[in-house]
């Protein structure tokens, strides 16, 4: 008889969802399926709202990322103004978006994914987390938590709030870089560098003691999807979108984010709130593609800084062509924390983020902008149709966790392979069903367009829908 | 003028004979809470937040549109009136569609204002979420009708001020709103001068410059009593 187990809610990621595992007769894994059970409806709501209020309440959509939203918010808006914003304005945003990948990058190392394998996939559950972290290695925690801060308070200093800024919007920035401002990210700079080393050196331990977890966790081929600058170099906010395979090779480049939607189909699953976006010249699912750190890692040729190029060398030696293994976004995300930072001290030299040219003022001159951006967890795509008046008629928003979907069932079923044997459900096999998934780094607030912890339920359950065997904790 | 002689919270104040309470309140230096009031108009006593208790008068009365009267005596700031200011501020927030985190005028607002300083923590009615829309036809400005408090104040500028009668209310009880000439879309309005002084005069967010973000809308009420004043009194001086 075939059965189901099902892992509900998952935890340490941000949001709710549940894990279903689908046993045959023999009692082996057969597939697996990740849902997520929130629904939010954010673009319906929207409709009707001013688009120069969008990227205030989009970003309302998520506490960890509302950057990523009001930062594609706010380049839909310029592209349905038809403006090019100022320079400084364009560089105002790049680093409140590098503050954002620094710390969201930081919370997913440190907080949420760092006690797995720091501590131990069967270490007691009460203990893995972030608090079991500080009480087994209190200077590292504290290193991760100061990390983590370091990007808020480039986020506060730009926009005055850690969340929610209101400060990107349609035709540029409301506000520059303080002379203060510059002074406390410069003084703060050294520290971030030291943890950010500190991370690394833990990391290179942690995959010379994980190479089984390298093998099984996502490793499967898949295209990988991003943007890049035009000379193929890292993006996180411009540029334009490339998909490569898993050999490496480039099979799309340079497309128009406006154009989306040629490129980008959704599938709708009955099982999720999440839909499940592909690439459409393949179709579905064929055309399974990951995003975030590690596909942004995969597409670009180069970082454009020194220290995170030597890392991308050495990264790229863990993989033929592309670096296949979803546990390696954990390694990714480390790049990309370097990268930032080096970012951010590029930009402290830069005297036109002082410049009281910030805004572009236009009307409505497009009835629809897209909006695209490198959310720490992937490409964020803003997309709104408008009024002649800037009223919001029809609103479309893809989210990474969404275009990770399709991979991260991939990975539930191929760690499951490994772990699960008939009805009995070993609890650290269901810690790393779910660490599985934290390797996205998914935001389900995102994207079902809600935050919280709740305990984690698994059920086995007949064809027939017969509960034969459950564990609940927490 | 005959001078009247009164007490208000206890403190004994002489004042003109056809000042209001709230006048006479807020020279004697005792701020009673408004919304409706704006300086420069005349008051119409529609928001009833400056309800105040006279000895010997069961009703509560609004300190905006009560003359003053020889020997009242007046609390503006008894339990019982501040539970009922609570509860006018309540049934604002649950009629229309106040979501501050997003508004353009979020951090200032005279009702959000007024629910911090009277300690609304929280709406004990049912939200009523009606469907009002949004009005972003004219070149300049925006009515959004969801974060309307028909304090008409707006209708009275637009009246009584710029003297163009644009603005008036149609409608009745919770479903009156604002409207431009004979309820048309206002960039369709031939009478509207564009002078924006509705939009100054706007408590909330709900006539707002086009372009507004969050937070950024900023009203300037004084240059309403700057001409106001002027007008009257030919002194062209800018309110304190």
């Amino acid at each position: 008889m075939s059965k189901r187990i099902i892992i509900d809610p998952v935890t340490r990621i941000e949001g709710h969802a549940k894990i279903s595992i689908f046993l045959d007769d023999d009692g082996n894994v057969s597939d697996a399926e990740f849902h997520v059970v929130e629904f939010r409806g954010f673009e319906k709501f929207c409709e009707g709202r001013p688009y120069t209020e969008m990227p205030g309440i989009t970003q309302r959509i998520c506490g960890i990322c509302p950057v990523s939203h009001t930062l594609a918010s706010a380049k839909a808006g310029d592209a349905l103004m038809a403006v090019n914003i100022p320079s400084a304005a364009d560089k105002l945003r790049r680093l409140l978006n590098l503050g954002q990948i620094i710390q969201s990058h930081a919370l997913s190392f440190f907080h949420l994914s760092a006690p797995d394998f720091l501590l131990g996939w069967d270490s007691a559950p009460a203990q893995r987390n972030v608090f079991g972290l500080i009480a087994s290695n209190k200077e590292l925690a504290r290193a991760g938590i100061r990390l983590r801060q370091f990007g808020q308070e480039i986020i506060e200093i730009l926009g005055d709030k850690k969340i929610h800024p209101a400060w990107a919007v349609p035709g540029g920035v409301r506000s520059a870089l303080s002379a203060a401002g510059r002074a406390k990210i410069r003084a703060w700079l050294p520290e971030a560098y030291a943890t950010t080393r500190t991370a690394f050196d833990l990391w290179k331990q942690t995959m010379e003691t994980h190479q089984r977890e390298m093998q099984i966790f996502g490793n499967f081929p898949s295209l990988f999807m991003g943007l890049v600058a035009a000379d193929g170099t890292w993006e996180h906010h411009g540029g334009r979108l490339r998909f490569s395979d898993s050999s490496g090779s480039i099979i799309a480049d340079q497309l128009d984010p406006q154009d989306y939607l040629e490129y980008i189909g959704e599938s709708v699953q009955g099982s999720s709130y999440l839909k499940s976006p592909y690439y459409k010249p393949l179709g579905f699912p064929a055309g399974i593609y990951r995003v975030g750190p590690l596909a942004r890692l995969n597409i670009c040729q180069q970082m454009g800084v020194p220290q995170a190029d030597a890392e991308l060398k050495k990264f790229k030696k863990f993989g033929h062509g592309a670096v296949t293994s979803s546990f390696l976004y954990h390694y990714a995300r480390l790049i990309e924390i370097l990268a930032c930072l080096e970012y951010v001290e590029r930009y402290l030299d830069d005297p036109e983020l002082s410049s009281d040219d910030l805004r572009a003022d236009a009307g409505i001159n497009n009835l629809r902008g897209v909006g695209v951006s490198e959310a720490p967890r992937g490409t964020l795509f803003h997309d709104y149709t408008v009024d002649r008046t800037g009223l919001l008629q029809k609103v479309n928003l893809i989210v990474a966790t969404g275009q990770n979907n399709l991979a991260m069932n991939q990975t539930v079923a191929q760690i499951a392979r490994h772990y699960v044997r008939g009805h009995a459900i070993p609890e650290s096999m269901l810690n790393r069903v779910e660490h599985g998934i934290r390797c996205y780094d998914p935001c389900l607030s995102c994207s079902t367009h809600a935050v919280g912890q709740m305990p984690l339920r698994v059920q086995i359950i007949a064809p027939d829908g017969t509960v034969l065997n459950e564990v609940a904790r927490g | 003028m005959a001078a009247k002689t009164l007490t208000i919270d206890g403190k004994l104040i002489s004042a003109e004979e056809g000042a209001t309470v709230l006048q006479t309140a807020t020279e004697a230096g005792i701020k009673i809470p408004t919304l409706c009031h704006l300086a420069g108009v005349y008051d119409v006593g529609a928001c009833r937040l400056c309800i105040v208790e006279i000895t010997g008068v069961a009703k509560l009365l609004p300190a905006c549109t009560t003359k003053v009267a020889e020997g009242m005596e007046i609390q503006t700031n008894s339990e019982r009136l501040r539970k009922y200011r609570r509860l006018i501020l309540e049934l604002l927030f649950a009629e229309r569609n106040h979501v501050c985190a997003v508004c353009v005028s979020n951090g200032h607002c005279e009702l959000q204002t007024l629910a911090y300083s009277q300690g609304m923590e929280h709406v004990r009615y049912d939200y009523t979420f009606p469907k009002w829309g949004v009005d972003t036809t004219h070149r300049l400005f925006g009515m959004d009708h969801n974060r309307c408090v028909l304090c008409t104040r707006c209708v009275r500028v637009c009246w009584h001020i710029e003297g163009a009668g644009t603005k008036n209310v149609a409608g009745r009880g919770g479903k009156s709103k604002i409207i431009t000439d004979l309820n048309q879309a206002w960039g369709d309005s031939v009478s509207c001068t564009e002078c924006g002084k509705c939009v100054m005069a706007c408590p909330t967010g709900a006539l707002f410059q086009k372009g507004s973000t969050v937070g950024e809308m900023e009203h300037d009420r004084d240059k309403l009593e700057f001409i106001t004043t002027a007008r009257e009194k030919k002194q062209w001086v800018a309110a304190d």
